[in-house]
């Protein structure tokens, strides 16, 4: 077929086997799957996206706008690949996409016909009326029409990672310039890494045949890489795109370890995703051959002309048997020079310049045009409008279109690097500041010769180490091609009615950007946002440049002042999997386990997240069908005898020093100074703005010594909050702290039967007695013959109730001692739910009523914040707009109807009021089933709260439709006094 | 981005949690007269630089120091960095 008989960096003794559309095909190792469908005479790669139009391969390279494709099956799908870098394996399945019923017969290329009606900004302007269309109708049917790839639902069965690399230089891009630069910092010792995004090392040097040295330069390349490989201090990522350049001289990198392979190695993932710390990069990233535009110059067999050399060079392929170049530089006859070397019929070469120069072989029409094609499925012949206005035919089946190349800036601009015009060549070449620590060489940064790139290579690797202290020479490279750029700028074909493309992935004309300059989107970025130019996956790689100048040449400004859109990472699409790395499923987010977590899931316990956290929910017994009945179950339990409850979440602070007592005063807005030792007080911490912050308790072990708990949520940030008191507002105070949450096991033991229970745990030297230790009382002591741990008589329950903490190993024991100690008592394990449940019946705020609004005032805590001292938030909590008497308190609810839901979250609102904003008198916060009082329950904020007591308002939920009328009542369900847990 | 630690060498900046401008060093006196205006300007006024602005970072998956930054907003580079103690301690404050 189109496959040359001579040539090409393939293996023709391997054959693969791959399918396109369930066609079965052949090719070598060494193919791309773009090369090998092209060998085999398959042009026809793809729809674009708006008017499907047929599309076939534009580029060799990661650039490509048309041949996207999906590839492999199952799990492994993969949508939007470029056929232009998918590396062929044997049993490869590829398939089109955004065609249907197949590529040949696309129903929607009916909007090929519609295309007066699609033209730039047609979604604003088609889609506006009636409003009410777009979100049902419109965008649904846009979104199926402009399609892409589709991604499987099925799990993906590979591993993806995330890896850290330290260089000293780190070289993008392995062409000419960066295998210069890697071999002169590789041989002076420096850390180098060289990364490529292709599988073969050597960029443009396998895509040409002239020599260097003695040498193909393509054989030389291979040497230089085996040299680099060789080397300790030199890694090489191949298959490895740079994507981004970060602050600090930090890259990321997504290196394909078996993206060419049909599954991955044993224990190997798919990708890496590589964060590289460089000290010093240089940017070879070359260039990027660009297009002309003309009348239907986007059939499959166009391309660019630096692509199709690369197809007969290093592939040895060629696109069809007759081709033609539409050249306005001398890069297109050198493609000319090597198809006619490899024996293809070139037709001719249709020169813009009028003084073109002449090709051996071939016939040059100088001040020519290509003005139009033809070609369902594929090019048949273009139309060529001479120098002198006469037009013919020329029956071919390729055209290469070179014009010019486009230095590959788009890293040197990822931080503040704004591209510079170069008139010479006729492109932006970097330009600005440049990341920190980068440099670049060789056709990125405008040098196109093989002589220019090795001698720029080196020498931005000799300036990058004497910045890092190290003298080094250039090495001895032999001479290369040094041939000058010789171009005069042509964009693009005038003077025609038909469409013009410009950037072939999205579907932007001439036409489009015309309409876009005149409808007065002229700024490059308003321009890229109206037409779409450049929006697409390829972002605009091969067709930025063209909308421009077509935009310069209507404002009548140059394109230097025209200016150029901002290049963002990543460099090309990246796959989810390799941005998530090892964050899927389970490991998304870790949970901890509690110290009697295994004791739990014995007892066949039902877990909930809380915060990091894993904690029991409830204990589910054989005989209970409805959560709800385990929870009441334990509720009335402990509040009958006794339960335990598993509270080693709640963050611990320990804090110690000759000031500790005074920090904590400044900390908590109420006062901790007159703590005696061996007492446990409620706290309650403000924010800086007078907001409630997070509330627990301080229990002072020692004169210098206390232990603060913060609630399980805030544990992270109190602690932080804490750190900066201390370290930046009273420096010279003498007090550390240390997180103690993982080191301590904590069990709430609470109800009336929980003395009892613990005195048979307690070593018998100290004293439980209410006298002995009161409520608030806390202490070090010892359990079960000796084992350290420490005691604190506070309730959360409103229970006579004990907090015992022992030291994190010992945990799970203690749970099991606690357990067969208190069979005499029925002791009963209870979960978050029941814990929840006893809270609110005791009306103890917790994260709903501290949710980021609520003041110490709001809360019914008004009179805890101290005026006698200054502590953080106490300020701003006496502002006017904070202690406003008709302001939001914390108050109960009881619903009339006792078996009635209310809901939190439920607004409060008078009788025969509207659910209106205007009319809304509070929340509800916490709403529950108290087995206790047999009803349903609540807590929230009411407006005036306390002096509603015994009036009745409604709890109403627009969201849920349900609207209850609850009786105002004192937050304080069970045991108001507090006589029980004095007990 | 790396922030160079005074104690601890070059770290990666995803150790650091950031608070914002190192002006919250400067906590009024919640004692004095007319303390309520102080605080609000302490509590809610902040500058937004285009360029060098000191603010507070926490080495929170580190060694738990908070640090003054001298960071330029445009360029992310960095000026200096202060263990923040030492800061506040020049700035006067102590107990």
């Amino acid at each position: 077929m189109n496959r040359l008989s001579t040539g090409g960096q393939i293996d023709r003794t391997t054959q693969l086997r791959f399918t396109f559309d369930g066609q079965p095909y052949h090719g070598h190792a060494g193919d791309t799957l773009a090369s090998a469908l092209l060998a085999n005479g398959v042009r026809l790669m793809g729809r674009s996206f708006k008017y499907h139009r047929p599309r076939g391969v534009l580029s060799a390279g990661s650039e490509e706008p048309n041949a996207l494709v999906q590839l492999r099956k199952g799990g492994r799908q993969e949508p939007n690949t470029r056929a232009t870098v998918a590396e062929l394996f044997n049993g490869l399945e590829a398939a089109s996409q955004n065609a249907w019923p197949s590529l040949k017969l696309d129903a929607l290329a009916i909007n090929d016909r519609l295309s007066n009606f699609l033209t730039a900004g047609f979604y604003y302007k088609t889609f506006m009326w009636p409003a009410a269309f777009w979100e049902k109708l419109y965008e649904p049917i846009i979104r199926r029409a402009a399609g892409l790839g589709s991604i499987s639902t099925d799990p993906d069965p590979d591993s993806y990672d995330k890896g850290f690399l330290h260089c000293d230089l780190l070289v993008i891009g392995a062409g000419p310039a960066g295998l210069a630069a890697a071999l002169t910092a590789g041989r002076a010792g420096a850390r180098v890494i060289l990364a490529d995004e292709d599988f073969r090392m050597g960029g443009r040097l396998n895509a040409e045949t002239h020599g260097l040295g003695d040498q193909s330069c393509a054989d030389w390349a291979a040497g230089a890489v085996a040299e680099l490989a060789s080397l300790p201090n030199v890694r090489l990522l191949g298959r490895t795109t740079v994507l981004g350049a970060f602050d600090h001289g930090i890259y990321a990198a997504v290196e394909r370890v078996a993206d060419h392979l049909a599954e991955p190695a044993p224990g190997k993932p798919r990708q890496i995703l590589w964060r590289i710390y460089s000290k010093r990069a240089v940017l070879c990233a070359g260039a990027i051959d660009r297009p002309i535009s003309f009348a239907n110059n986007d059939r499959p067999g166009i391309m660019l002309a630096g692509a199709m050399r690369a197809y007969v060079n290093r592939w040895a392929v060629t696109p069809a048997q007759t081709v033609a170049i539409f050249t306005n530089n001398d890069d297109g006859h050198r493609t000319a020079r090597d198809l006619l070397a490899q024996g293809v019929d070139v037709a001719a070469i249709v020169d813009t310049r009028v003084d073109a120069p002449a090709c051996d072989g071939v016939q040059v029409l100088a001040g020519a045009q290509v003005v139009d094609s033809a070609g369902r499925l594929g090019l048949k012949s273009v139309t060529v409008r001479q120098a002198s206005g006469q037009e013919h035919r020329l029956r071919i089946g390729a055209l290469g279109v070179s014009g010019g190349w486009n230095p590959n800036v788009a890293l040197s601009s990822h931080q503040r690097g704004r591209p510079e015009w170069n008139e010479a060549i006729a492109a932006f070449v970097p330009g600005g500041i440049l990341p920190q620590g980068m440099r670049v060489a060789g056709a990125a940064a405008g040098r196109f010769s093989t002589q220019g790139a090795l001698e720029t290579g080196a020498g931005a690797a000799i300036q990058a180490l004497s910045d890092l202290g190290k003298t080094v020479q250039a090495p001895d490279f032999p001479m290369a091609e040094d041939g000058a750029t010789r171009i005069t700028p042509f964009w693009h074909v005038g003077g025609t009615k038909a469409r013009a493309w410009l950037d072939f992935q999205n579907d932007v004309t001439v036409k489009d950007v015309t309409l876009a300059h005149q409808e007065g989107f002229r700024a490059v970025e308003h321009l890229k946002r109206y037409t779409t130019l450049g929006m697409a996956t390829d972002q605009g790689k091969t067709s930025n440049l063209g909308g421009l100048a077509v935009m310069a040449e209507l404002t009548g400004q140059s394109i230097a002042q025209t200016g150029t859109t901002m290049f963002r990472p990543p460099y090309t699409p990246v796959a989810m999997g390799a941005l998530a790395g090892r964050s899927v499923g389970r490991d998304f987010r870790p949970t901890r386990l509690t110290p009697s977590h295994i004791w739990a899931v014995e007892q066949g316990a039902t877990f909930v997240e809380v915060g990091m956290w894993l904690r029991a929910q409830y204990f589910p017994r054989a005989d209970e069908s409805d959560w709800r009945q385990s929870v009441d179950r334990e509720v009335r339990a402990t509040r009958g005898s006794v339960g335990v409850c598993d509270v080693t979440t709640l963050g611990k602070i320990d804090v110690q020093g000759r000031d500790a007592a005074a920090f904590l005063n400044r900390i908590y807005c109420n006062g901790f100074a007159k703590l005696a030792v061996g007492r446990v007080r409620y706290g309650l911490m403000l924010r800086e703005d007078g907001i409630a912050m997070d509330d627990g308790t301080a229990a002072r072990m020692a004169e210098d010594h206390f232990v603060v708990t913060t609630t399980t949520a805030n544990a992270v940030s109190v602690f932080r909050h804490m750190e900066f008191a201390r370290q930046c507002l009273w420096p010279d105070m003498d007090v550390q702290l240390i997180s103690t949450t993982e080191a301590w096991a904590q069990f709430a033991v609470a109800g009336p039967k929980s003395r009892a229970l613990l005195q048979k745990i307690v070593d018998p030297e100290f004293d439980l007695s209410n006298d002995g230790f009161p409520f608030m009382a806390c202490g070090e002591i010892t359990v079960c013959g000796g084992c350290p741990a420490r005691l604190f008589r506070i309730s959360f329950s409103g229970e006579l109730a004990y907090e015992i903490a022992v030291p994190t190993r010992y945990g799970d024991a203690l749970m099991r001692r606690l357990m067969d100690a208190g069979r005499e008592f029925d002791v009963t394990p209870y979960g978050t739910e029941a814990l929840g449940v006893m809270r609110i019946e005791k009306g103890h705020a917790a994260g709903n009523e501290l949710n980021g609004q609520t003041t110490a005032l709001n809360l019914g805590m008004g009179r805890m914040v101290s005026d006698k001292k200054d502590s953080i938030g106490a300020v701003l909590s006496r502002r006017e707009g904070l202690q406003d008497e008709n302001g939001l308190r914390l108050v109960g609810f009881l619903p009339k109807n006792p078996q009635e839901r209310v809901i939190a979250g439920a607004h409060l609102l008078d009788r025969g009021a509207a659910p209106r904003a205007a009319n809304d008198l509070g929340y509800v916060t916490s709403a529950c089933y108290s087995p206790t009082l047999d009803s349903y329950i609540a807590i929230g904020f009411l407006k005036s709260g306390e002096t509603r007591l015994g009036d009745v308002v409604r709890a109403a939920s627009p969201l849920t439709g349900q609207d209850t009328e609850v009786t105002v009542v004192s937050p304080h369900f069970v045991d108001p006094k507090g006589e029980r847990l004095r007990a | 981005m790396i922030i160079n630690h005074p104690l601890l060498g070059p770290c990666d900046a995803q150790e650091f949690t950031y608070l914002g401008d190192a002006r919250l060093i400067d906590r009024p006196d919640g004692m004095a007269d007319g303390a309520e205006d102080v605080f609000y300007d302490y509590a809610y006024l902040r500058d937004n630089p285009a360029g060098q602005h000191r603010e507070l970072w926490f080495h929170e998956a580190g060694d738990r120091s908070w640090l003054v930054i001298t960071r330029n907003t445009l360029t992310h580079e960095i000026i200096s960095v202060e263990l923040a103690r030492d800061v506040a301690r020049k700035q006067g404050r102590s107990l």
